[in-house]
């Protein structure tokens, strides 16, 4: 298969036009030895039947969570997708659009964008936002470098209860930001505001994550104050679908609030692409990564949106960029916009309250004992499982159940836990199962 | 058109959830929402209808001829919607484990390989969430390994030819190098004078998009890299336009040690108005051991992650990178196969027939036959008539087309970006070639035509000194500015598109 349309008739008149005899000739300048003397060696072509049965074969070699009872989360979450989400997704005209770089072709996509950053505005309390990071993990290397330059220093702090890959994303960073990462231990399961106030020293800023990588809710407006006390700026890593509950973080001193969107309106599609929202006080907008969308008019008066600020970025400043950044997630970030306009402010709380019911309940009814037991927790919590919980996760598998994240993975001595997430998908019914299986499987 | 905030009444709603009848949890006072974030309260009708109008107020490839130059906008196609959206792929979750998730790390696999046979290297991350991303990496990459060498305090410079896209010098400070810039020569090749001691013992590396922004092919390429490998230094290729040398010309054979893959370009993942994208980065064996973690790996039992890379550079993004994105690009290789030759090849002749149709009306700064893509210049109509690279680009809409990108590359003045891509027919390519030569016949005659274009969209030509002045990004609800009865000031001539 193909998706070319010239016949030979084209080529022939093309090639005359130009005024060369063969194609070939077109490549004149690449030097003999750069040439290519082979076929690449890949597969032979296959038609759109040939395609969609291959990929069905792979597809089918995975095991979605629609193929097992899952209870996975850790920063990636089985919450619902309504139709209308990947309906305006699979707009042609929204789909297959390039950056609005002509504003007078791209109205759709610029409102849109306007409207998607007004919505993380509200729900983080912040007076503006950009169009999008990455993900979850990028927008803290973000956040870094733009308390780096706001502060004039070079010390980032992060809790050790930060999901684990956005402080590998940060370390990954840091050499080339020339940022020294210094870690806040947790004590049983949050943070200590004063340890985090001691280490914030001489800190660009500090980044913790609310609710934590352990479901618990952290003592968010003290971690917030401790952090400003130091003159660092404050930054909360935070659940979209916990702020129907949760309070926003500009609302508790926060400076800048990041977060990954998947949970709000994208599939989990095995890690991406999802967006990541990126946040700040308006003392903060030129320091900003990432594009921008802002309101103007044109000569008539009339209202429009353009990519704004654009001074801050790279295709203006080259080097003295604020970031490299073009290609974001604006498609996800769409998918974020419809999906919490699907909901409303009254169903952003109801997901909330209903994932934190569930995860109550599950609390009691599993009967294990539960990490942390003391901390409140939002949708996921952990729970000590009396042997390896990677072999309980295996166990419960060949049951037709994920019962959720071995936690030994990325924190020492929690070998045995298990970090369990309800989403408002999972139900009473569905939650018997877990407990059922688990203690089939459990200290076996 | 209003916002969806004007659009919004309190107590409408659209989604609901199931009963569960179970109690709701206290939060502490203190961590309790205090007020509602005001969402948009609509019915799902006018959901529909408010976002069905936004994408009738937007231009996409599936709308029309897309010449956006260095952007690749090439067809998207609609089976890779459908096959990115099987459950097996859409509803898979990252931390599945390895046994639950095969189809996918094959599929990565696959990919890898496929991506280390097309740019002619040895080994592959699909993690990069993007081209830039992709730029980050590979220079991290290098300090990683000139650090394993003791090398990395001394070597601090990357040398960037001025035709560069921006991302290439904002990449460069983001990984804490330092830049030094290299000109361009009569011909459109690296100025080989220029680079003449500039390339030492202090040179990390050459960043290069071959061919470059002005779509020519560098005919010195392999002397230059020569030139660095003697000094020690890296090669990296920005692989921006890669279309134009699938399965012709292989990166890794001209030379280069690091590669980044833009898979929105040349392997067609839908850009979506901004993206996602994906930025894989194919690299030379000796930098393969600095690559970010995970990798996926083919073992005697099936695929899977591997964690084990003591030299990693560590995550820049993550997980394993943009799934659904590897997906739909892979999907795209696969249908095309060896015949990806014969997909850039349609794409260089598609760029020459455009070129020698409109070069007449236009100036072109370097006369050479033209790789996927080519560069005038509406520098003569600006001083014979007061008219601009931005008025042609404007003018362009008028006639159903998207226009290509402008004011860049920096080093050619009223710069237009054109690139056609292969999936065009020549009754299109035609149709926008006559309309390039009426718009200079009426720079001519009618120049007012071209500075009130465009006509007829929903909007005139935009005050963006404005929106950079008044900074209003967000709906301000009782509060927002009514911005109509400040004057509008004319645009500046910045670059558009890349």
């Amino acid at each position: 298969m193909s998706y070319l349309a010239l016949t030979d008739a084209d080529r022939e008149a093309m090639l005359e036009e130009i005024g060369v005899s063969s194609i070939q000739e077109l490549f004149g300048d690449l030097p003999t030895g750069v040439r290519l003397d082979r076929e690449l060696g890949l597969r032979p072509a296959m038609t759109e039947q040939e395609l969609t049965a291959y990929f069905e074969e792979l597809a089918a070699a995975n095991v979605p969570v629609g193929a097992e009872l899952s209870f996975l989360g850790a920063g990636m979450y089985d919450h619902y997708v309504p139709a209308i989400v990947d309906a305006v997704m699979q707009r042609g005209e929204l789909l297959t659009a390039y950056t609005p770089y002509q504003p007078e072709l791209s109205q759709g996509v610029l409102q849109a964008i306007f409207e998607y950053q007004t919505a993380i505005c509200e729900l983080t309390g912040m007076d503006v936002s950009n169009a999008s990071g990455y993900d979850g993990t990028t927008v803290a290397a973000d956040a870094c470098f733009i308390a780096k330059h706001v502060t004039g220093r070079t010390k980032v702090v992060l809790t050790e209860a930060t999901n684990p890959q956005v402080r590998q994303v940060v370390k990954t960073y840091a050499p080339g930001f020339g940022l020294e990462v210094v870690e806040v231990p947790h004590r049983d399961g949050a943070t200590d505001p004063d340890e985090l106030r001691v280490a914030s020293e001489g800190a660009a800023c500090a980044i913790f994550q609310h609710p934590n990588f352990f479901g618990v809710l952290e003592p968010a407006a003290e971690l917030a104050a401790a952090a400003t006390d130091a003159e660092a700026l404050a930054v909360a890593h935070v659940d979209p679908l916990s702020l129907g509950v949760l309070e926003a973080p500009g609302h508790y001193g926060c400076a800048i609030a990041i977060g990954e969107g998947q949970s709000a309106g994208n599939a989990l599609s095995y890690g991406g692409p999802h967006y990541g929202f990126l946040s700040a006080r308006s003392d903060f907008i030129r320091r900003m990564p990432g594009r921008i969308v802002g309101e103007t008019t044109d000569a008539a008066g009339n209202r429009g949106y353009v990519l704004t600020l654009q001074t801050r970025e790279q295709h203006i400043r080259r080097e003295k960029a604020t970031s490299n950044i073009t290609t974001n997630q604006t498609l996800l970030a769409l998918g974020g916009l419809v999906y919490l306009s699907w909901l409303g402010p009254e169903g952003l709380r109801e997901v909330g309250e209903t994932c934190m019911a569930l995860a109550e309940h599950a609390k009691s009814r599993l009967g294990l004992p539960v990490l942390f037991a003391d901390r409140t927790t939002f949708k996921e919590f952990g729970i000590r499982v009396g042997r390896p919980a990677a072999e309980v996760v295996h166990d419960a598998r060949e049951r037709g159940v994920h019962p959720g994240y071995a936690l030994g993975r990325d924190y020492p001595g929690m070998d045995d836990v298990l970090l369990v997430a309800l989403t408002e998908k999972r139900t009473p019914v569905e939650i018997d199962r877990l407990a059922e299986v688990l203690a089939e499987v459990k200290a076996r | 058109m209003k916002l969806i905030y004007e659009k919004s009444r309190p107590g409408r709603r659209a989604g609901r959830f199931p009963e569960h009848g179970l109690p709701v949890p206290d939060v502490p006072v203190e961590l309790r929402r205090s007020e509602p974030p005001r969402l948009p309260e609509l019915a799902e009708p006018d959901l529909v209808r408010h976002f069905t109008e936004l994408s009738t107020r937007n231009f996409g490839i599936d709308t029309g001829f897309y010449p956006l130059g260095s952007c690749t906008m090439k067809h998207n196609p609609r089976v890779n919607e459908r096959i990115a959206a099987l459950p097996g792929f859409r509803d898979l979750h990252p931390h599945q484990e390895e046994d639950g998730a095969q189809g996918a790390l094959r599929l990565c696999w696959e990919l890898q390989e496929v991506l280390a046979e097309i740019t002619g290297l040895d080994a592959v991350s699909l993690q990069p969430a993007a081209g830039s991303q992709g730029e980050l990496t590979g220079l991290l990459l290098m300090r990683a390994y000139f650090g394993e060498r003791g090398e990395d305090e001394q070597r601090r410079k990357i040398v960037i030819p001025d035709t560069a896209h921006g991302t290439n010098p904002a990449s460069v400070t983001m990984a804490g190098y330092e830049l030094t810039p290299v000109k361009t020569d009569a011909r459109g090749n690296i100025d080989i004078d220029d680079l003449e001691g500039k390339v030492d013992e202090h040179t990390a590396g050459l960043m290069l998009t071959n061919p470059s922004t002005l779509g020519l092919f560098d005919e010195n390429i392999e002397e230059i890299a020569r030139t660095f490998h003697r000094a020690g230094a890296l090669m990296y290729y920005d692989g921006a336009n890669l279309n134009a040398v699938c399965g012709i010309s292989r990166p890794g054979d001209m030379g280069f040690d690091i590669v980044h893959i833009n898979l929105h370009k040349t392997f067609s993942q839908p850009h979506g108005g901004g993206g996602p994208g994906g930025g894989p980065i194919a690299v030379a064996k000796r930098l393969e051991p600095f690559l970010p973690v995970p990798a996926v790996v083919r073992r005697h039992d099936g695929y899977g992650f591997d964690y084990d890379r003591p030299k990693t550079i560590g995550k820049v993004r993550g997980f394993a990178g943009p799934f659904g994105v590897f997906v739909r690009s892979y999907a795209f290789i696969l249908a095309y196969g060896p015949q990806l030759r014969e997909m850039s090849e349609a794409a260089v002749l598609n760029a020459n027939y455009l070129l020698a149709r409109i070069r007449g009306a236009y100036e072109l700064p370097v006369d050479r036959l033209c790789m996927h893509e080519f560069v005038l210049s509406a520098r003569l109509l600006k001083r014979e008539h007061g008219v601009t690279a931005l008025d042609v680009a404007k003018r362009l809409m008028d006639y159903g087309f998207h226009p290509p990108t402008v004011y860049f590359p920096l080093v050619v003045p009223e710069a237009l970006m054109i690139e056609p891509t292969e999936t065009e027919t020549k009754e299109t390519l035609d149709a926008f070639a006559d309309a390039m030569l009426a718009i200079a016949e009426e720079a001519a005659h009618e120049p007012d035509v071209l500075k009130s274009a465009p006509h007829g969209r929903p909007v005139g030509r935009l005050d963006e000194v404005k929106a950079a002045k008044r900074v209003v990004v967000r709906y301000g609800f009782g509060e927002h500015p009514d911005l109509s009865g400040e004057a509008a000031e004319a645009i500046a001539e910045a670059p558009r598109g890349v």
